[in-house]
């Protein structure tokens, strides 16, 4: 272990602290008179954080499953507390995907937020050095540690910059987050004894257990990840939430923040608790597939975009969730494939919807309609996201399900005819609310007004759609970075742990 | 017994506070100088930190026959008391001066009060005990009741002393039957006795139930909590702020002298008590300051709810969990004393700002001291990277090490419940816009210096929390020897 350590400050700190650094000079920055220069700090600090993370992926090795760019170092040890970083093929991509969305959230915030300049550039640049800190812990009381501070930024962002219900979906989203994981802190505490006085996640995947205490795990792991997730039918925070957060919350909830369950999933549930898991297999897939379904039909209904963009988010992690209780490497770097895909489709979509917003301040599809004349190559990107969003083949979104389906075929032909009805409702849902927006007779004075994307806006979605377009054409980079840490996260998941 | 001058040297920290309390009390009579009290009861407590930090490596010493004990835990303890009440006196200075409550007696009296916790938690003896919680009762009946034209004030004051005399009858009552069983006062020589085989079970657990009553009115948890939320809202915000202060690290040395220095044979009997009353004070606590429309109120059923807590590190019966019981209370006194601090800090210019309603918009109107309360709120709710995480944290450790796991659950559940009020205050100021009559935050040198060091001590030790756990684990093993 002590090889391990470095002697300097290594790449996740940096992608850790980088950001958090930037936030916190920015609230010293003071008030609204230094608007200019907070926004520019703040850009900055999000691209600094964004180019430390390159070399995680430029230098990773594809060939092994263990973990990569580790750090370790004593943190409490009358707990036997350690800063422990490190990651693999499965939460590497995680960390760049965070790090980038911060800089498009920076961007998107950039005209928008006018008020508490400071504050809102703080809140978003802290939480993502704290999401980076989630998908880099191995320790449990780090990962906790990052996992829980992480709500109160966002508690802030939504509370703060919100819409008119802000408050009510401020609070709803972090009472819901924190009864999940308040339990998980009880199941850290658990395996610390069990492990021998460890808080080492990795020695957690090797801890025999009973199939009782296998049990009462899942469940206090299942709730803090479930909740996050979200799955049916603790999904209903999520709809409040994105609605009343400004667009940059929307986008960093629905990219990042909702990963990090499904994440949780892979981390914990399956290897340390894999004889429960598997005993659960039917619970998890069931509820998976009622997301996918049943809140794909939700969707179908929503007048608000914001909330037909969040039901339709729950649908797709439906998808992610049945991929990994596949036990198979489809289902598994399928889930992975479409939460990453996942990650640049509805930031992509919320960042539209924002744009109209800014001009109409309206998110009912009905104000809208014929926006195609006033604004035509911003309808040409919002076609592109909401085909992804449908899972058009060329598109990253395709390539998650397809493969998840693949793998559903796999186990269970009825499984995989379940989870392939979301082809149909995802692209009725999305493309049925593409046609009443962008298309038909100009509804209203103000949307023929509608200016057209300036620059800034279409710098940000040429560079999603590129990401879009290039995860969709040419997904095997992605696969290769994954595969060795797959198998054997499957290989874990497949070895009973029971002790009688 | 032969009295020798070197008997003192342990209790050096107590001869001196007590001879600068007589001596601010005198000066105050004849100059009536506040300020030369205020500079002489700052000069008296850091005096008092030098002489306990002076003694405090050398390790447990004895006094007056064995009747006086300094160990570790008691330097922790009576460090920590220093350092809080020497918060609460700069954090109420210009509370009281506006009042024209800022003279000579109340330092003295707040003086004595830390002279009655520092012989609490030093005592080894059950009279010395009950002599020391006398004294710093007293001294509280009088600080409540300070504001003599606040007629609230007074009942507070009178509310207290009534419940107060109770509880010490209990306490008596209990200790005169433990006397009965054990023929001693003296608390290592009755565990010795105790463990030796106790002659009546029955009587013990009865003598038991009336000192643990006692205790449970000292500590302020339920079901014996009645009196708190009347005295912290009709006290003096600045009284207020020292009840909890201090004499929350004394109830704590008091329940460790008492239930695990003298009676822990009798584990069996008092574990249960503990268990029913800490979450009862856990369920009371969180749920009755959801509805509390003061903040002091809501501040002191938080408080009944911390205690709980404390309980529950204690009645794990081992080494983790009385240093867990001991890193809570000080860590609750540091959250405490900044929270009510604030409180205090925010009553200027002819306002009292008790309502909740008074902090809305205080992101606006000040946004560091916004941002010092949103610490401490997130820290008292348990959120990392505070150090009220750690605290929880220890505690949940200690009583998933003891088996005590449904226990652990319940606890958490009810921090769930805590969140929400301690993030209501967080909406208040961040969320609502300031009332239009909200007055303008006016600067107090002193205070908003260490204000802003107790705020940031909150997330300073949650960030690198382990010296502060080594240390209180340390002082509980050498104090158990």
């Amino acid at each position: 272990m002590m090889e391990a350590m470095l002697s300097g400050v290594g790449l996740l700190s940096l992608a850790i602290w980088v950001p958090i650094v930037a936030g916190v000079l920015i609230l010293m920055t003071g008030g609204d008179d230094n608007r200019e220069g907070q926004r520019t700090l703040a850009l900055v600090g999000a691209i600094l954080g964004f180019l430390v993370t390159l070399p995680l992926w430029a230098g990773f090795d594809i060939g092994h499953a263990r973990m990569q760019f580790e750090e370790l170092a004593p943190w409490v040890p009358a707990f036997n507390v350690q800063y422990h970083l490190g990651v693999d093929g499965i939460s590497m991509p995680f960390v760049i995907l965070n790090s980038l969305t911060t800089v498009l959230v920076v961007l998107a915030g950039w005209q928008v937020i006018q008020a508490r300049v400071g504050q809102y550039m703080a809140a978003f640049l802290i939480q993502s050095g704290l999401l980076n800190g989630v998908f880099a812990a191995l320790d449990g009381v780090l990962f906790y540690v990052f996992f829980e501070a992480m709500l109160i930024p966002l508690y802030l962002i939504i509370g703060m910059w919100g819409g008119p219900n802000r408050i009510y979906a401020a609070i709803k989203f972090f009472l819901y987050t924190l009864l999940g994981s308040l339990l998980m802190l009880v199941a850290v505490v658990y395996l610390f004894f069990q492990s021998g006085a460890s808080f080492e996640i990795l020695a957690w995947h090797r801890v025999p257990l009973g199939m009782t205490a296998q049990v009462l795990l899942f469940v206090a792991f299942f709730f803090a990840f479930a909740v996050k997730v979200p799955m049916w039918p603790v999904h209903t925070w999520l709809p409040d939430a994105h609605v009343e957060a400004p667009t940059g919350g929307s986008v960093v909830l629905a990219a990042i923040t909702l990963k990090v369950g499904a994440y949780g999933f892979l981390r914990f549930i399956l290897p340390i608790v894999p004889d429960a898991a598997h005993e659960l297999t039917w619970l998890m897939v069931t509820l998976s597939l009622i997301a996918v379904v049943y809140i794909g039909l939700v969707a179908l209904v929503q007048n608000d975009m914001k909330k037909l963009i969040a039901y339709s988010s729950i649908a797709h992690m439906g998808f992610v969730t049945l991929g990994f209780f596949l036990y198979n490497p489809l289902g598994i770097e399928g889930g992975l494939i479409q939460m990453i895909s996942h990650g640049f489709v509805s930031a992509a979509l919320f960042l539209c919807i924002g744009i109209m917003y800014d001009r109409v301040h309206s998110r009912q599809i009905a104000d809208y309609g014929g926006v195609v004349n006033s604004m035509p190559r911003f309808a040409a990107f919002f076609m592109l996201f909401s085909m992804a969003n449908a899972g058009l083949p060329g598109t990253s979104g395709f390539v998650g399900e397809f493969m998840v389906v693949l793998g559903a075929m796999q186990e269970n032909f009825w499984w995989a005819f379940f989870a392939a009805t979301s082809l149909i409702t995802g692209a009725a849902y999305s493309l049925w609310m593409y046609k009443r927006v962008v298309f038909g007779k100009v509804a209203h004075a103000q949307v023929a007004g509608m200016p057209d994307l300036d620059s800034r806006e279409f710098l940000v979605l040429l560079l999603l759609a590129l990401l879009v377009l290039g995860m969709g054409l040419y997904p095997a980079p992605l696969t290769e970075v994954m595969h060795a840490s797959v198998n054997n996260l499957l290989d874990h998941a497949a070895q009973s742990k029971l002790v009688y | 017994m032969n009295f020798t001058l070197s008997d003192l040297a342990p209790a050096l920290p107590e001869v001196f506070v007590l001879a600068m309390a007589c001596g601010i009390l005198l000066f105050g009579a004849l100059t009536r100088d506040s300020r030369l009290a205020h500079v002489l009861t700052l000069l008296t407590l850091l005096g008092a930190a030098a002489l306990t930090a002076f003694t405090a490596g050398s390790g447990t010493s004895h006094a007056f026959g064995g009747q006086f004990v300094d160990d570790a835990m008691a330097d922790v303890l009576k460090l920590m008391s220093y350092f809080a009440t020497l918060a609460v006196v700069v954090y109420s200075r210009a509370y009281l001066a506006e009042r024209g409550l800022w003279r000579g007696e109340f330092h003295a009296l707040t003086l004595l009060a830390l002279l009655g916790a520092m012989v609490m938690i030093s005592a080894n003896h059950f009279l010395v005990l009950y002599v020391g919680l006398e004294l710093m009762s007293l001294s509280l009946y009088a600080l409540v009741a300070f504001q003599r034209d606040s007629a609230l004030a007074t009942e507070a004051g009178m509310k207290y002393f009534v419940l107060g005399a109770l509880a010490s009858g209990l306490l008596l009552y209990g200790m005169s039957l433990i006397y009965g069983l054990t023929g001693t006062l003296e608390l290592p020589t009755m565990q010795a006795i105790l463990r030796a085989g106790a002659r009546d079970s029955l009587l013990l657990a009865f003598g038991l139930v009336f000192l643990v009553a006692g205790l449970g009115f000292k500590l302020g948890v339920a079901p014996f909590h009645m009196w708190l939320p009347d005295i912290y809202q009709g006290a003096p915000t600045a009284v207020t702020l020292f009840l909890g202060s201090a004499p929350k690290l004394a109830a704590f040395a008091f329940t460790m002298r008492l239930l695990v220095d003298g009676l822990e044979p009798a584990i069996g009997d008092w574990q249960g008590m503990l268990a029913v009353m800490a979450v009862l004070s856990l369920a009371i606590g969180n749920l009755a300051a959801i509805m509390q429309s003061n903040i002091k109120r809501m501040l002191a059923y938080s408080t009944i709810s911390h205690m709980g807590f404390v309980l529950l590190g204690v009645l794990t019966g081992s080494l983790a969990g009385y240093s867990s019981g001991l890193y809570y209370a000080i860590i609750y006194v540091l959250m405490g004393v900044g929270t009510f601090g604030l409180v205090v800090y925010l009553s200027q210019g002819g306002f009292e700002a008790d309502a909740l309603d008074d902090y809305k918009g205080l992101n606006q109107r000040h946004p560091w001291l916004a941002a010092i309360m949103a610490m401490l709120m997130f820290s008292l709710a348990g959120l990392p990277p505070f150090v009220g995480f750690y605290a929880k944290l220890y505690v949940l450790q200690a009583l998933v090490g003891a088996d005590w796991i449904w226990l652990a659950v319940v606890a958490v559940l009810f921090s769930l419940i805590g969140a929400f009020y301690y993030l209501r205050v967080v909406k208040l100021m961040y969320f609502d816009s300031p009332v239009a009559d909200a007055p303008v935050v006016a600067r107090q040198g002193g205070a908003q210096v260490l204000l802003s060091v107790n705020g940031l001590a909150v997330l300073v030790l949650g960030l690198v929390p382990q010296a502060l756990i080594a240390l209180c684990n340390q002082a509980m093993q050498l104090s158990l020897q």
